[in-house]
């Protein structure tokens, strides 16, 4: 090989590379929709609004269950029983130590309000039942407490509190 | 596929691997060292693109079945809804609607290729008979899928073609019913068409493989007919005829994205942008343009069994043609008098497709009568005939002695086929316009055109008179109201939908008592049914035997026939013409009369409308000068109402058009600079064959 060859190759090669690399710039942009697509459409975001809730109707000692994205959320109407359990168990010792109180809205800690869906593998659990009388997950075994905090089972978290606001004493806004 | 392979992987894990699944050695084969002859022109390179366009039509037909459901309530709007809320949904339909016709296009220039080079013949009649087998599974499929969104088309398309079937002597009414799975087309008909529609495109997929297979077994056919003679006639087919084949089909792709960014519902009906009714016929039922001739000789025939044996006939003719052309001589370069019989062949075949598009009478039925028998004896007495009779030219020795002497290809058929096909296209997608209708004249629209965006001061405009005036009696019931505020929209903040929303009164429920109740209107609500009329049979009652038509996509299901030959025009670029619906809209919304012309008996209850198909509609004069108050300071007179309501109507019917034509424009960018660094690759690939020819 000589010199006046080897410039040769050199052209070509960039010639090559550069319509290699538009034609991947190109693959890439058409996979960008193909894969988008799949994500939640406008009408599931829009459908996923803030949903209010009336709490007046809800007796003390009820759990009632509403849904906010598909999600069923919790609203349970704690009593004084509840509340004391909940939060005489030294936080320490909890799988997923969170107190009671950063559980609940401050001046509403009759109120929980959760997502009523288990950590371990998405099964709704049942209110009022297991060894806490909080919520058991029927599916494996989840034990959770009157906070929803997980005590026992393979559940490896506390049930999720839902972003929410109270609008006034008995209404909360979710979302 | 020929042949013991030379494939020696370096790779360890490479040759244990092909030791027990040599797959790359199949694929070096057939599409690295296969030996292809040297001299294809590009006309060789649509099979590429057709493989090409199959799996653009799988990939995006599978995605759109993730969002379409075959259901008689809800396929048109599950369709409306992957155009409205599906992220690029709008792209993705497009892509497959137009892709469905780019798909023929391609099938129809490669089929031409054969007819015009012979090659089907020997060796090759399986290969030619497998193409015919796709060919038929493509027409198929394509009608299948063109009854999915449910539209009127669809299902008027779909009566009319199982109807076929119900020509079959004695058992032709079982079977007919058998393919409904019921007394007429209906929801069993829809969802095994789905079923079937999804299948059939994995079915072609199959035979394509066993038609490159009976390619590489025969060899390719090429310009001169003649077999390649040695090593000096081909090259190997990687990186040449990969390069050449790739560079195509981004030229095709520039092409194809044209009609997807630009002039997207050109090729389809404006029909079909209503929802099925299976009790009202269109009033001129066309099927898509690539069935155009059949349908032609369909009609041609006044004998209904007659006419589907002649309509199938002429297709299943196709696969008799290796033994109908007696000639040993393949291309028709060498055949001075086929080549001749070829065109007028070609002309005889855009005649039947134009003819098929026309209503079935008079002259039209004449003509499609001399051009179905015409092309009945080109295929059984003229070719048969031409083989005895032709004397051919002499033919070259090889391949490399044919390209030193480089026959000329007729350029012409580029034209004839392009233009050709263009009348194709069109003819079918002209739609309804009663004799004696005036055209609506053309107005300026700022979203027409290849940068068009739509003026929100109009939209908004057009809004009022719709929320004044329009409301009424009239729905937007895919339109939601979180809509006013999107991108592309008339640009409402999303505080002013808002307050729009909650002008609103929406029927929701049952609450904790099972009762239903009103309440204020959310951002993500749709516009809730006009509060006229609560059901069809109360409007029909209320406004003269009519229902108020739902105006969300309205703007798309109204258009009026152009004509030859300026609905060529339209499709181009530069005077692209996509707005007859508004311009329709908005010439009924003036042209009311007082008093009909002499004449004219205008029938009770109606109102003489001089744009409106039938003259007599039921909707009395909406608009009058100063019904509506205007901020802007635009006129308030019932011109600038209707281009306005009008214009809110595009913008309803088609709420991406802004990101459809932002991206179009990119898309049409990046497309020409990749095609010419394709170009030139290409062209230093095959320097070294160039000069050594």
């Amino acid at each position: 090989m000589t010199t006046t060859t080897a410039a040769e190759p050199t052209r070509r090669d960039f010639l090559y590379i550069a319509t290699g690399t538009v034609g991947a710039v190109g693959a890439a942009a058409v996979a960008w929709p193909l894969v988008s697509q799949m994500n939640p459409d406008a009408s599931t975001i829009a459908a996923g609004a803030p949903v209010e809730v009336d709490l007046a109707p809800v007796a003390e000692g009820q759990v009632i269950k509403v849904f906010w994205r598909s999600k069923p959320i919790f609203i349970s109407h704690r009593s004084k029983k509840e509340i004391e359990e909940a939060r005489k168990v030294d936080v320490k010792t909890l799988p997923d130590p969170q107190p009671d109180s950063a559980r609940v809205k401050e001046g509403h800690d009759q109120w929980l309000v959760l997502i009523g869906i288990c950590t371990h593998l998405g099964c709704i659990p049942l209110a009022h039942q297991g060894q806490y009388d909080g919520f058991f997950c029927p599916c494996h075994g989840s034990v959770y407490d009157t906070s929803g905090r997980i005590r026992g089972g393979p559940a490896p978290a506390n049930l999720t509190v839902p972003p929410y606001e109270f609008v006034s004493d008995t209404k909360i806004r979710i979302g | 596929m020929s042949g013991p392979s030379t494939y020696q992987p370096q790779n360890a894990f490479l040759k244990w691997f092909e030791a027990r699944l040599p797959i790359g050695g199949l694929i070096h084969s057939s599409f690295v060292v296969y030996p292809t002859p040297k001299n294809l022109n590009y006309w060789w390179t649509f099979g590429a693109i057709l493989s090409f366009m199959l799996g653009v039509q799988i990939v995006t037909g599978i995605v759109l079945a993730m969002h379409y459901t075959p259901h008689v309530d809800m396929a048109f709007n599950s369709v409306e809804h992957i155009m409205r809320d599906v992220n690029y949904g709008w792209l993705l339909r497009y892509l497959h609607s137009n892709g469905a016709s780019m798909f023929f296009v391609a099938v129809y220039i490669h089929m031409f290729r054969g007819l015009y080079y012979g090659s089907y013949k020997e060796p090759r009649e399986v290969l030619w008979i497998l193409g015919v087998i796709i060919y038929l599974l493509m027409m198929a499929t394509g009608f299948l899928g063109y009854t999915l969104p449910w539209g009127q088309m669809s299902f008027w398309g779909a009566t009319v073609i199982t109807n076929f079937f119900s020509a079959i002597p004695l058992v032709g009414d079982a079977i007919t019913t058998w393919l409904w799975g019921g007394y007429a087309v209906g929801n069993p008909t829809l969802q095994r068409f789905f079923s079937l529609h999804y299948l059939l495109p994995f079915v072609i997929a199959g035979v394509v493989v066993l038609h490159i297979w009976a390619l590489h077994v025969a060899g390719q056919n090429n310009p001169t007919g003649i077999d390649p003679k040695s090593g000096q006639d081909t090259v190997p087919f990687t990186p040449h005829a990969t390069i050449k084949d790739g560079f195509m089909v981004m030229l095709f792709c520039l092409f194809f994205a044209w009609f997807v960014f630009y002039v997207p519902n050109y090729l389809g009906h404006a029909d079909n942008s209503t929802p099925a009714n299976p009790g009202v016929t269109p009033a001129h039922i066309v099927p898509e343009w690539y069935y155009l001739p059949f349908y032609a000789i369909l009609r041609a025939i006044p004998n209904k069994l007659a006419g589907v044996v002649a309509m199938f006939g002429s297709i299943l003719l196709l696969a008799f043609l290796p033994w109908l052309d007696t000639s040993k001589v393949k291309s028709a370069t060498y055949r001075p008098l086929y080549r001749q019989f070829f065109w007028v062949f070609v002309l005889a075949c855009l005649g039947l497709g134009w003819l098929g598009s026309k209503p079935a009478e008079g002259g039209y039925t004449i003509a499609a009568r001399i051009l179905t028998a015409y092309y009945f004896i080109h295929f059984l007495i003229i070719l048969p005939l031409l083989g005895l009779i032709e004397t051919p030219k002499p033919l070259p020795n090889s391949i490399s002695e044919a390209v030193l002497k480089k026959a000329k290809v007729a350029a012409g058929l580029v034209l004839v086929l392009g233009l050709g096909a263009m009348t194709l296209l069109a003819s079918g997608s002209s739609v309804s316009a009663a004799e004696g209708t005036p055209h609506p004249p053309r107005n300026k629209w700022s979203f027409a055109g290849v940068f068009g965006k739509f003026d929100q001061a109009q939209l908004q405009r057009g809004f009022k008179v719709y929320k004044e005036v329009c409301q009424t009696c009239h729905g937007l019931s895919l339109v939601s109201f979180r809509n006013l505020a999107d991108p592309g929209g008339p640009g409402f903040t999303a505080g002013q939908a808002r307050t729009i929303a909650a002008e609103y009164k929406v029927q929701d429920g049952p609450n904790d008592q099972g009762e239903m109740f009103e309440r204020d209107g959310r951002v993500g609500d749709r516009f809730p049914p006009p509060t006229t009329w609560k059901n069809e049979a109360q409007a029909r009652a209320l406004y003269n035997g009519t229902v108020p038509p739902d105006m969300s996509v309205l703007a798309k299901a109204r258009s009026y026939e152009r004509g030859f030959p300026l609905f060529l025009v339209d499709a181009l670029p530069y005077f692209a013409y996509q707005e007859h619906g508004v311009d329709y809209v908005v010439a009924l919304l003036k042209g009311y009369k007082e008093k009909p012309p002499e004449g004219f008996a205008l029938p009770a209850g109606g109102n003489y409308n001089e744009y409106f198909p039938s003259h007599s509609i039921a909707m009395p004069p909406p608009l009058t000068d100063g019904r509506v108050d205007y901020s802007d300071g635009s006129p308030a007179t019932v011109d600038q109402y209707s281009k306005d309501v009008a214009a809110f109507m595009m913008w309803a019917a088609e709420p991406h058009l802004e990101a459809r034509k932002r991206v179009g424009f990119q898309v049409m960018i990046f497309l020409i600079i990749f095609s010419g660094l394709m170009y030139f690759t290409k062209k230093k690939v095959w320097a070294d064959v160039h000069k050594h020819a």
